[in-house]
């Protein structure tokens, strides 16, 4: 398998990261040798293998419907990049 | 200085040294040794003289919690209430946690006095700890060698002294790998044994905490402490941990060990064969019986870990967004703008590759092909495992394919440095419970050996790493710079 | 426009009347200061992780067995991923395959006589985005997570409707159904009940569905209607004037009653689903599920077919008095006082009660006039002590808070005048005053005894009892 540049770039934008227009061929090198690896899965046949999510196979336990938390917005906006009146700031998003 | 916890505790009881004076002493080796290591990136002197006069206090009053007056180190992805918790990329250098994981807050029920916080590669993504936005950290053995990854801080603050024991994470051999390239002991437990909460994310179905220590007897104190059911872990083990300190001392005579042969085949240093099999002969001198096992797919571990942990970690890191804590770029012109460069600037090459592969891999019309092919993967590769431990007590093999590298060895082929996990990520897919112990050296540098054992057998790992610590002192040698 | 048929679906999110949010131990309570009941999880601070609320899934299983739906033994919680800074981890966690309620329906009536099954693909539970605040700084916008982690059921109906019309009334019976199983309080002004219409347009007799727009931002019944019709006609314009429709999200504008094409939205999504490894798949047990269905009020559709079957009451009408929970209950409340008077008081609470209540825009929970309050009005129709002309009259004063029926009788001297001697004179006086139309009856215009009775009755204040009047009336004309 074997990444174009454009991939890159669809890639990045969809994972929304900046990659330096420099750098493009250089990831699509290195993520097209990680694809490589990655194929080796179709070396074997796994079709009607259930799939496997979480190691044990356990099921979800469920939490009582109470609420225990309390406000600790001055905490947590202390680490906050923009905040104003309590809110979260971020560049005006148009809808 | 090569003290170990069940010394510094018998020290701290009797009353031989203070809390403050054995914290003391490690913070001056800290300050010592840390700019030649770079184990350390956050060195909390305040916080620990702080807990230790506590400590103090408390043993003074007779109040002796498991762990009450003992320095320890914990990996920086550990969130830290008021104490910068970075997982050594840049997005997180101005973050200081708001509140404690869950390992942390059982650490300080227990007592334990927090030295500071271990460098890492980025997000744990690494097997070299080359991947840190603080530099690398060296190998006390030989500086010029990487500790291994990704909690190659914490392995090297144990084999240098800085740090009795510390804390790790282990996604797919990351506690193990840099314990056997450090020459301490280090365990994995079983996916759900310590809770995740307060545990930055990598790979979320495969990460797990675990401790390191020269000993696996201290390394039975650290996981006692760890271990246990947590509420705010939906993937919390409802399962009572044993007393792992007692369960030790019981001997190995009878136990049935399986050597998985694809362990020992082509890739394998024929140097860390021997080695390994020396410590073979060793266990069954102690009366284990050795047997041949087989694990047919570990092959396909390595391409069946990278899809699911990258997968994982494309989506667990979304939230490194520059909007509520975190790295946020300077003057962003649009939304689009703020996320891209504040993740652009604020994560590394190595976090960006998984993050893209993991996208790809996620992303429309490659879904079945690589994440439901890895799933069915993964279930294959436990099933090697159940079939395995219907046979045998535990599975025994190398840790490592090779001895700590040089630094910059591998660092332009991202797949040569995959390849470093392949005897350990397997169980992190099965969930299993693993250790590395030292059982030698090649060319100066630690040999590790790594014990698999069957879901939520911790005891009886460190019940074996023990019973062979007890007619080896491997786990005792200390680097001569760090004596 | 008759050679065109439209085709709709609805996806509903229904906020659930948790306590906590769905995956932390937060308040879901509405209007608290921005950000104050957003904790670490709901911020998604590194490290947290979320434990599911068991209210949530009970809620969704009772909705799951109020719709006749499938409920599978075990259901996956998936990642959802996108960038929206609403959205603080990045990801929704919602639920993709194995959602907790599988194929499901509901009847709908439409109109009166009509009814129409309607199909719900399925139901799955999922955590709600916080808010983004536009008008609060000049350059900026404002997140408030406050909301962020609510859970929501959402609802998807499968294609089923086929005018704005029963878009509607099935809205307003998955609305009142939710509300009769008290798992979403059903305010659309604070976003607790929302609707996303999916409309396409096709030629009739044409069996390809049409490309659909999903109208979002619609927080009335009024507004669905008004979207669903606006957006009908502007893609059968569309279509007529040689274009074709684009699949879009479209944002309702109920000031401008218009759809227009969200922008921001445009970008194709990939929202990489995956299944969520920090929650694990939810198992649900028959034991689970049979306690939840035995623990399920009488439902609309139960209540609707007891009040026909038993009250003999019109469909259409049962129909009416069990849509909203409230309306039902208000019913039952004065049926109890007054059994025998099931009909009397289906019509007044069909007819002038709700026509009150609609004029003075409040719910029939908030009525002025009690059930019993309506009981003993219809009670004193019923032993003629005022006429039903009277009961009008008493009704508004019972609206306007002076009293009790009773009351405003003896107050009013509204009482009924069954005196037979008064009644007698009354009429006398009527007949004398009108020789022609007397002449006119006798010569067989029988129709002019109604002008006699509005006469007495007029002359009466209304009070003469109607029945009464006429009868004597017959008697003396004949004479």
């Amino acid at each position: 398998m074997s990444l174009k540049p454009t991939d890159v770039r669809n890639i990045a934008h969809l994972a929304r990261l900046h990659i330096d227009e420099a750098d493009i061929d250089r990831y699509a090198a290195d993520l097209s040798s990680i694809l490589d690896l990655v194929d080796q899965m179709n070396q074997i046949d796994s079709s009607g293998v259930a799939p496997l999510s979480n190691p044990l196979d356990a099921t979800q336990r469920l939490r009582d419907d109470e609420v225990t938390e309390t406000d600790q917005r001055d905490k947590f906006q202390k680490i906050a990049p923009d905040v104003e009146q309590g809110l979260y700031r971020v560049p005006k998003v148009i809808e | 200085m090569a003290a170990s916890i069940t010394e510094i505790k018998r020290g701290l009881n009797k009353g031989e040294f203070s809390s403050v004076e054995i914290t003391q002493d490690y913070l001056a080796r800290i300050a010592r040794h840390n700019p030649a290591l770079n184990c350390f990136i956050s060195v909390t002197d305040e916080i620990a003289l702080e807990q230790a006069r506590a400590a103090d206090a408390a043993l003074a009053k007779g109040e002796v919690a498991p762990l009450t007056g003992v320095p320890l180190a914990h990996k920086d992805l550990f969130c830290t209430d008021g104490v910068k918790t970075t997982c050594a990329s840049r997005i997180l250098d101005n973050f200081i946690a708001p509140y404690d994981a869950t390992v942390i807050e059982n650490f300080k029920r227990d007592g334990a006095v927090m030295l500071g916080k271990t460098n890492m590669d980025e997000f744990a993504m690494g097997s070299s700890n080359e991947n840190s936005s603080y530099g690398n950290v060296a190998n006390p053995w030989n500086t010029e060698h990487v500790p291994g990854g990704s909690s190659g801080g914490s392995a090297a603050a144990v084999a240098a002294g800085l740090a009795p024991g510390a804390t790790g994470t282990d996604t797919g051999g990351s506690i193990r790998q840099p314990a056997a390239l450090c020459g301490v002991t280090g365990i994995k437990p079983t996916y759900g044994r310590v809770s995740r909460y307060g545990m930055i994310a990598y790979g979320s179905s495969l990460d797990q905490g675990g401790p390191f220590a020269r000993s696996a007897e201290d390394c039975a104190l650290l996981l006692q402490t760890m271990s246990g059911f947590d509420g705010r872990d939906s993937t919390s083990a409802e399962q009572p941990a044993p007393d792992y300190s007692g369960a030790l001392g019981q001997g190995i005579e009878g136990l049935k060990i399986g050597l998985p042969k694809e362990y020992f085949a082509d890739g394998l240093d024929g140097r860390i064969a021997g080695v390994i099999e020396t410590a073979i002969d060793e266990l069954r001198k102690l009366g284990a019986e050795i047997v041949d096992v087989s694990l047919p797919n570990t092959g396909l571990s390595i391409p069946t870990y990278y899809v699911i942990a990258m997968a994982e970690c494309s989506s667990n890191l979304s939230r490194f967004d520059g909007v509520r804590f975190g790295h946020r770029c300077e003057h962003p012109v649009d939304l689009e703008d703020l996320y891209k460069r504040s993740r652009g600037e604020g994560f590394g090459a190595e976090v960006k590759r998984r993050i893209m592969i993991g996208t790809y891999a996620l992303s429309a019309g490659y879904y079945d092909a690589y994440y439901l092919k890895a799933q069915q993967l993964r279930r294959m590769i436990k099933q090697d495992f159940q079939q395995a431990f219907d046979d045998v007590d535990l599975i025994l093999g190398p840790t490592t394919p090779e001895t700590a590298f040089k630094i910059g060895a591998k660092t332009d082929d991202p797949v040569s440095m995959y390849l470093q996990d392949i005897y350990t990520i397997s169980l992190n897919l099965a969930g299993l419970p693993g250790m590395s112990l030292p059982v030698g050296f090649s060319d100066g540098l630690p040999v590790g050996m790594q014990l698999i054992g069957n879901y939520f057998d911790e005891a009886g790992l460190l019940n074996a790493a023990h019973s062979y610590q007890q007619v080896s002192d491997w786990h005792l040698q200390v680097p001569e710079a760090f004596q | 426009m008759s050679e065109w048929e439209s085709v709709i679906g609805l996806e509903i999110h229904a906020q659930l009347a948790t306590k906590s949010k769905i995956f932390s131990g937060a308040s879901t309570a509405f209007g608290a200061d921005p950000n104050t009941q957003a904790c670490a999880v709901d911020l998604g601070l590194p490290g947290v992780l979320p434990v599911l609320n068991r209210a949530a899934v009970t809620m969704a299983v009772r909705f799951g067995v109020a719709i006749d739906a499938e409920i599978d033994h075990r259901s996956v919680f998936a990642r959802k991923n996108y960038f929206y800074p609403d959205l603080p981890k990045g990801y929704q966690i919602s639920q993709f395959e194995l959602p907790i309620v599988g194929k499901g329906h509901i009847f709908i009536s439409p109109a009166e006589g009509e009814h129409k099954e309607i199909g719900i693909t399925r139901a799955h539970l999922e955590e709600d985005a916080g808010k983004s605040i536009h008008d609060q700084f000049p350059d900026q916008s404002g997140i408030d997570l406050n909301r962020a982690g609510t859970p929501l059921l959402e609802i998807v109906s499968e294609p089923d409707m086929r005018s704005a019309k029963e878009a509607v009334a099935y809205a307003r019976k998955i609305h009142s159904l939710v509300r009769y199983l008290e798992i979403c309080d059903g305010n659309m002004q604070e976003g607790s009940f929302r609707c996303d219409a999916n409309v396409s347009v096709r030629r009739k007799g044409d069996q390809k569905l049409g490309i659909r727009a999903e109208l979002k931002n619609i927080n009335s019944f009024r507004f669905l209607e008004r979207a669903i019709n606006f957006e009908i006609e502007r893609q059968i314009d569309l279509i007529e004037d040689g274009g074709s429709v684009v699949q879009e999200t479209r944002l309702y504008d109920s000031e401008r009653d218009e759809t227009r094409s969200m922008r921001s939205k445009e970008e194709a999504n990939d929202y990489r689903y995956f299944p969520d490894p920090d929650l694990l798949p939810v198992a649900i047990t028959d034991e689970d599920i049979a306690a939840i269905r035995a623990s399920l009020p009488e439902l609309p559709e139960q209540k609707k077919q007891r009040y026909i079957d038993e009250l003999g009451l019109s469909d259409y009408n049962a129909e009416l008095l069990t849509a909203s929970r409230e309306t039902a209950a208000y019913f039952e409340a004065a049926l109890a006082a007054a059994p025998e008077q099931n009909a009397q008081l289906a019509n007044w609470i069909l007819g002038d009660l709700t026509g009150a209540l609609n004029k003075a825009g409040i719910d029939v929970s908030e009525s002025p006039i009690t059930p019993l309050m309506l009981t003993q009005l219809i009670s004193r129709i019923a032993d003629n002590t005022i006429s039903g002309k009277i009961a009008k009259e008493v009704f508004e004063a019972m609206w306007q808070g002076e009293g009790d029926a009773d009351g405003i009788i003896e107050a009013r001297g509204l009482k009924q005048i069954t005196d037979s001697g008064a009644i007698e004179s009354l009429i006398d006086d009527v007949i004398a005053a009108n020789p022609d139309q007397v002449e006119q009856f006798r010569a067989g215009k029988d129709k002019v005894l109604g002008f006699f009775v509005g006469q007495v009755m007029k002359q009466s204040q209304g009070k003469a009892n109607p029945g009464q009047v006429n009868a004597m009336l017959r008697e003396k004309l004949k004479s």
